[in-house]
């Protein structure tokens, strides 16, 4: 064990935050990824992570912690991508050109002034791939304060956005505000992103948003498992991440660690290629003789199956 | 007791326009309890917007929709159970067949669920009652469409609606698929007493179960028996032209005349 924590670990002060911080942007982005990816709403978060950068870098412009740049930018992003609809595919296509463009050129902008006024790259840096071992304390209540906040939306609309995703029109039906819904998912999406983009960066949030999902998704059938996979995988890449990042200090080049965003990113990966290995059970294929009585007549075809296999 | 007294559903010359658009006008009929009535009408004849009417997704323009004897409100939501024509959920999504059936008893309010044994049993036996129950832990989005409908109707069920409606629970359904799913619905009308309403472009599967017919053309409506309202005189009325209906080995054909 020696190998992996090396000395000093689990006594530097930002080591403990970037612990603290990174288990609350895996455990907020986990579990709101599979929302995401059940509404198939990646593009969405891909989208938000964009404007983040602009609102990351306008902050840091004007001297403000990152952290409110990316929440702000991503909530009014968010309410663009509303009015506009960038749920409807044509709506998409119109808002990529336009918007994601605009934001991201304004982000090049900011970063450059910011460049010179400074003359470091590392705002950039900080900007595009996260910070997390340079988190100011300050801010570590509102980090916690918003991931809450995100997962509290998400719970009350547990099962109202379980319900849109099987058919809108059912849970319209049924009563249900879809877009009103959609519009407090949107903002619990925004937070998330927001908060991902701290510890890794606004260019890479998404990885944590959709990988984990993605790698929960092919190991689990039902909703809750998904989630609770969802975020141990992103507690998992998060935490490992920052060890081996903190590790990579006694790494060559000698004194300066690697980024934590690229472990965790290799991480996230790693975990998604590694649910490959297990065989996804699929369901043997359809009997012939379906029955309107179905118990006994289910698990003889089973047993028929059984035995052409054999 | 008059037939209206007693009727479950009653719609009183409705009519609905869509963007400036009478797309219907002046539909009429009821449903009696434990009834089992099919709305048959080619593509866009306004079938799927007479079922969003009784649901009271679409305002109509004229008219009235009673359930019960009284207008339709949110809280008569509960009472309809309702199976739209598709799920649009992918075949990798985590949501089992399950699953689906357990939103239909809350899916529709704020918080999220845990698992009880008896939410799993009630499930099961919802699942069991349309004989859904050797798919009960596949995921939703791999289940063929036959299947995926039955779990529907169950979804529909759990909550113990008076009347169920259902959004062409028969398109791209197999022959045999298509008989088992009559033939659920069928069953459950006649055992629990639930009113069903169904639309369906082809009336030829549900003949033998149809109480009663709402044949929508030219955006309007006839009701009544299948030998009342399936005519060549009714129905070239309807369409505004003359078609010709032929009846062979027991299956009828709508044929646009000359």
């Amino acid at each position: 064990m020696h190998y992996l924590f090396e000395p000093g670990l689990f006594s530097s002060g930002p080591v403990g935050t970037a612990l603290l911080v990174g288990a609350v942007v895996a455990v907020t982005s986990g579990v709101i990824g599979v929302f995401t990816v059940l509404r198939g709403q990646s593009f969405a978060g891909h989208s938000l992570a964009d404007v983040a950068t602009t609102g990351g870098s306008g902050a840091f412009l004007v001297g403000i912690n990152q952290f409110w740049g990316f929440l702000a930018a991503g909530i009014a992003a968010a309410a663009l991508m509303e009015a506009i609809g960038v749920q409807r595919r044509r709506g998409r296509d119109v808002a990529t050109g336009v918007v994601l463009g605009a934001a991201l050129g304004a982000a090049a902008l900011f970063l450059y002034l910011g460049t010179l006024r400074t003359s470091t790259t590392g705002a950039s840096f900080t900007v595009l791939f996260g910070s997390i071992f340079v988190i100011s304390p300050d801010t570590v209540p509102a980090l916690l304060a918003a991931g809450l906040v995100a997962l509290l939306v998400v719970a009350v609309l547990a099962r109202v956005l379980l319900l849109t995703a099987v058919s809108p029109d059912l849970a319209r039906a049924r009563g249900v505000h879809v877009r009103l819904a959609g519009v407090a998912y949107l903002a619990a999406l925004a937070v998330s992103v927001s908060l991902a983009a701290v510890a890794i960066g606004a260019v890479l949030s998404t990885a944590l948003l959709i990988g984990p999902p993605a790698t929960a998704l092919r190991v689990t059938k039902s909703p809750g498992r998904a989630m609770a996979v969802s975020a141990l995988a992103g507690l998992a890449a998060t935490w490992l991440g920052i060890v081996l990042a903190y590790d990579s200090y006694y790494w060559p080049p000698h004194g300066h660690g690697w980024p934590v965003s690229f472990f965790v990113v290799v991480l996230v990966l790693l975990g998604y290629l590694l649910s490959f290995a297990r065989p996804r059970r699929r369901r043997p294929p359809r009997s012939p003789h379906e029955e309107d009585d179905c118990g006994p007549a289910v698990s003889g075809s089973q047993t028929v199956l059984g035995r052409t296999h054999v | 007791m008059s037939e209206l007294a007693s009727a479950l559903l009653e719609l009183d010359g409705v009519g609905v326009r869509l963007g400036g658009r009478q797309v219907l006008s002046d539909v009429s009929f009821s449903l009696g309890r434990g009834e089992f009535t099919g709305i048959i009408g080619q593509n866009g004849a306004g079938k799927t917007t007479l079922l969003r009417v009784i649901l009271g997704l679409v305002e109509p323009s004229g008219g009235r929709v009673l359930l019960d004897g009284e207008p339709l409100h949110g809280k008569a939501r509960g009472r309809i159970g309702y199976v739209p024509q598709k799920l649009v959920i992918d075949p990798d999504m985590p949501l089992r067949a399950r699953d689906v059936v357990s939103l239909g008893l809350d899916g529709s309010r704020l918080g999220f669920s845990l698992p009880s044994r008896r939410r799993r049993e009630l499930v099961d036996r919802t699942l069991d009652g349309v004989g859904a129950a050797g798919y009960a832990d596949a995921r939703v989005g791999e289940l063929s469409g036959g299947e995926q409908q039955r779990v529907l109707i169950a979804h529909a069920l759990i909550g113990r609606p008076r009347l169920l409606l259902l959004d062409e629970p028969l398109a791209n359904l197999d022959l045999r698929s298509e008989q088992e799913i009559v033939a659920v619905l069928a069953r459950l009308s006649r055992e629990h007493q639930i009113s069903v309403l169904l639309s369906a472009h082809d009336m030829n599967p549900l003949l033998g179960v149809m109480d009663r017919i709402v044949y929508v053309a030219g955006g309007r409506a006839a009701t009544g028996s299948t030998d009342e309202v399936v005519t060549s005189a009714g129905l070239s009325r309807l369409y505004g032209h003359h078609v010709d209906v032929v009846r062979v080995h027991g299956r009828v054909l709508v044929v646009a005349g000359e």
